[in-house]
């Protein structure tokens, strides 16, 4: 593995480079190999944090842990709940800001509180040339020009090398509780998720495991905020889904984090070697998905819109869902099965001409992750 | 404010251009009398006029795609507009442009309330996207203050905020997916009503690329549940210094307050002589608002209160119902009105740290002075989206150049502290020429190799967003 320890080293790496890079950052997510890749972990720091105006920038190779660490003593979070995807992947290192940018990486929260993407609110990256290239900055609103920033995130390294990212950070609650409805079939689940989700009471977790962690089906709500709101919305929650099943309140906190970190980080589905595939459709796609493609191995997170499927190694996905809306990438999977099926879903014909002129622009000697991306 | 000269060679055409489009669209849907096409010489900033070439409005999205391919063969530049509401110019011809208007195109195509979201035409106006889904107890959380009047092509456009977006995000954190036609014909999906991108978030930068990269016709909007009610706290001070520091303290106590509004004593002055709003005369007022049940509100408006109060307020009044936080906003909600009673005004939309809030508002005053022209501030405190009013007197010869100067300063002054030009308004062509404050050669360049990749020859709203030295290589070439 080779690293580099500055945006300015880095820069120099990549206007010299005329063979193929394939980037990293804590190497964590398996989207790359480590062997033989180029970490941008040595490019690490805090560059500024002002609490007061929810504003965070870090240099890229910045582990996530120490963020977090870092906004949890000003009582803030990174909104979107990053996962980890160490337990999935079996793979060691330690998470970056950078990859979690890269690959818009997003957890329970995301379907109220915004993908990675929603909260990223400047990125500098070393383009293709070798050129350092800002975009976005450090103010929450901001329209000047294309938002690149956006482009950047989940775009997993093939546009360019992310060294400093920027984001909107938000107040820690109060508190919060988790909802449990057990034993509801898939169908039942996501209409109750649903039901849920169309109140005003700010659900901000809505899973639902057919195996849960009691073995049995579990349906997940989270509620947060101050004691007294959380207290009342707990109530509306239980009238508004008493005719579909009986709510149990978990309201330690160690407990509540659990689950929603066993949640965040699919690790009801991690044991094994099988594939791991990640689908993201509208909720009420759902059930169907995992009914036709994985009837024993699936997690529904983000309310039913985002299914994840354990299933045998090299088993096509794609090919099963019969048409549904949406996309289906690879999370956990062989070489072969990876160089068979692409990691990502393809794009219709135009889309992905759109896609291949971006990429040429931005990196016009094909240097980064070259195969991935389509 | 320069334009490209326009190219005689498709003026001298427009006969035969003008013909082409007649045979794709229904007979009233080019319009291309002279005096008739003067509807479209400008949007919101009525500065500058320029009647176009013609102005066609297309009914479905095919008849867009058949527009836009004869345009890309005849080469004619085509500028798309939704309502005209823009306040930075971006839906400003050139006189050898067609207007690709997309008003009569607002149907509301989809609703699902179980997976949360409508999908609609995008000639649709913001607020009646609200209007379709709120008697189910939904809404679309986007909110620019012309949003009874503004479309959802433009929201898109120039990914337009508003006052509820410290909560809610602006409009591409709202938006799921759109149909959109290339400058060539192609009709591309991206996004829809499952969540992100498959690949590449191309999605992500069709939003707020200004017209520039494809003409949307159909918008997959998040809708959200409405909350169960609303109130403000009005809180004024003697400082602007310290109203900053309550809305700092106010943000890291945990509240997330759906609005933070700030208003300086100019333009509190000019509201209370227009609205009588019953607003205390002091530096600065602050209204902030809350979310939820009854007791939610209460507890939320106690905390502000309460942190309010270790700052000296001069006063602070909790509105206990629905009549007493319709005087809280009516200042507020009057205040451009107000202004505009004075005299003509310019409204700015740089974005600062909030920290920054003193320093800015104090260099705005010592600006004002310099200049002779008197500025007013209101702008959303929680995200340091400000709205300088700047007044001038459009009847006296050089007074609109001052305030565009002036302006620019303002501007320049945001970027200088850590900000940017534009916060919810977009770069149109009033704040083209300084993109250069804000981003290096290298950045720009980068954003243009976009639109290289979804426009080749550069004939969608071209005279926009960018300073037309950078573009100019470009816009000739095809």
């Amino acid at each position: 593995m080779m690293s580099v320890s500055s945006e300015a080293e880095l820069a120099e790496y990549v206007a010299a480079a005329d063979a193929p890079i394939r980037v990293i950052g804590g190497g964590t997510r398996g989207v790359v190999g480590t062997q033989g890749a180029l970490s941008v972990a040595g490019v690490s720091g805090v560059e500024l944090y002002e609490p007061g105006a929810l504003t965070l920038v870090v240099k890229a190779g910045t582990p996530v842990a120490e963020v977090e660490a870092l906004l949890a003593k000003s009582g803030q979070r990174l909104p979107f709940e990053p996962m980890d995807h160490r337990a999935l992947t079996g793979q060691g290192g330690t998470p970056t800001v950078g990859g979690m940018v890269a690959a818009n990486v997003s957890g329970p929260r995301r379907f109220q509180a915004g993908a990675c993407r929603d909260s990223l609110i400047g990125v500098r990256f070393v383009d293709g040339r070798g050129e350092v290239i800002r975009n976005g900055g450090r103010v929450m609103k901001n329209v000047t020009g294309y938002d690149l920033v956006k482009l950047m995130a989940g775009s997993f390294g093939t546009l360019g090398i992310l060294t400093e990212v920027a984001f909107k950070v938000l107040p820690m609650p109060e508190t919060g509780v988790t909802l449990i409805l057990r034993g509801l079939d898939d169908v039942t689940a996501v209409a109750a998720l649903s039901r849920a989700l169309g109140s005003p009471f700010e659900v901000n977790g809505a899973a639902h495991a057919p195996v849960g962690m009691g073995g049995a089906p579990e349906t997940l709500l989270r509620l947060e905020g101050f004691a007294g709101s959380v207290a009342y919305r707990t109530d509306k929650m239980r009238a508004l889904l008493a005719d579909i099943g009986a709510v149990e309140v978990v309201d330690d906190s160690a407990s509540h984090d659990a689950i929603w970190a066993w949640v965040r980080d699919v690790r009801g589905l991690s044991e094994g070697g099988d594939d791991i595939w990640r689908v993201s459709v509208k909720p009420s796609d759902g059930p169907a998905v995992v009914a036709a493609v994985a009837p024993d191995g699936a997690l529904y997170d983000w309310g039913g819109g985002l299914v994840w499927l354990r299933v045998a190694p090299g088993t096509d996905v794609r090919a099963r869902l019969g048409g549904v809306a949406g996309h289906a990438t690879i999370v956990r999977a062989g070489a072969e099965t990876r160089a068979q099926l692409g990691m990502f879903h393809p794009e219709p014909a135009p889309v992905a001409a759109l896609t291949r002129g971006v990429r040429q622009q931005f990196d016009p000697k094909g240097l980064f992750n070259p195969g991935l991306m389509g | 404010m320069q334009m490209p000269a326009p190219d005689q060679m498709v003026i001298g055409r427009k006969d035969r251009i003008v013909a082409r489009l007649q045979e794709v669209l229904p007979r009233d849907a080019v319009i291309h009398d002279v005096m008739e096409t003067r509807a479209y010489e400008c949007d919101a900033l009525t500065a500058y006029k320029c009647p176009p070439l013609c102005a066609v409005l297309p009914e479905t999205t095919e008849q867009v795609a058949a527009v836009l391919r004869i345009c890309h063969q005849e080469n004619v530049p085509v500028v798309p507009r939704g309502a005209g509401t823009s306040l930075a110019g971006g839906a400003l011809p050139t006189a050898d442009s067609v207007i690709l208007g997309v008003a009569r195109m607002n149907d509301v195509l989809e609703t699902d309330y179980d997976n949360r979201f409508v999908r609609v035409q995008t000639g649709r106006t913001n607020l009646s996207v609200t209007g379709a889904v709120e008697t189910d107890g939904f809404f679309y959380a986007p909110d620019p203050s012309s949003q009874l009047a503004c479309a959802i092509a433009g929201n898109i456009a120039m990914n337009s905020g508003g006052a509820h977006c410290l909560k809610y995000g602006v409009t591409t954190n709202n938006l799921l997916g759109v149909r959109m036609v290339l400058m060539d014909g192609t009709i591309v999906d991206l996004g829809g009503a499952h969540m992100d991108a498959g690949g590449i978030d191309l999605l992500g930068v069709v939003c707020g690329s200004e017209g520039q990269l494809g003409v949307v016709t159909e918008a997959t909007l998040r809708i959200l549940p409405k909350p169960e009610g609303a109130l403000p706290v009005l809180i004024g001070y003697d400082s602007n210094e310290v109203a900053g520091q309550c809305v700092s303290d106010i943000i890291q106590a945990g509240v997330l307050p759906v609005a933070i509004e700030f208003m300086d004593r100019p333009c509190i002055e000019a509201t209370e002589a227009f609205a009588k709003a019953g607003y205390p005369m002091c530096e600065a007022l602050l209204i902030v608002e809350v979310e939820g049940s009854p007791d939610e509100i209460a507890h939320q408006l106690d905390l502000i209160s309460e942190i309010a109060n270790r700052h000296n307020p001069v006063e602070i009044r909790q509105a206990a119902d629905a009549d007493q936080a319709a005087r809280i906003w009516l200042g507020r909600k009057s205040a451009f009105g107000a202004m505009g009673q004075i005299n003509d005004y310019m409204c700015l939309d740089g974005t600062i740290p909030v920290s920054q809030l003193p320093y800015v508002l104090r260099r705005i005053g010592e600006m004002s002075a310099e200049y002779g022209l008197g500025v007013g501030n209101v702008f959303h405190a929680g995200d340091g989206n400000m709205h300088p009013l700047i007044l001038f007197n459009a009847n006296k010869p050089g007074d609109l150049e001052k305030c565009e100067a002036f302006g620019a300063d303002i501007l320049r002054l945001c970027v200088e502290v850590g900000g940017c030009l534009t916060g919810e308004h977009g770069v149109g062509v009033e704040k083209r020429d300084l993109m250069t404050t804000q981003f290096d050669p290298e950045d720009i360049e980068a954003q243009l190799r976009v639109k290289d990749v979804f426009d080749p020859k550069w004939l969608l709203n071209p005279a926009k967003v960018f300073p037309l030295a950078a573009t100019q290589a470009r816009r000739t070439v095809g």
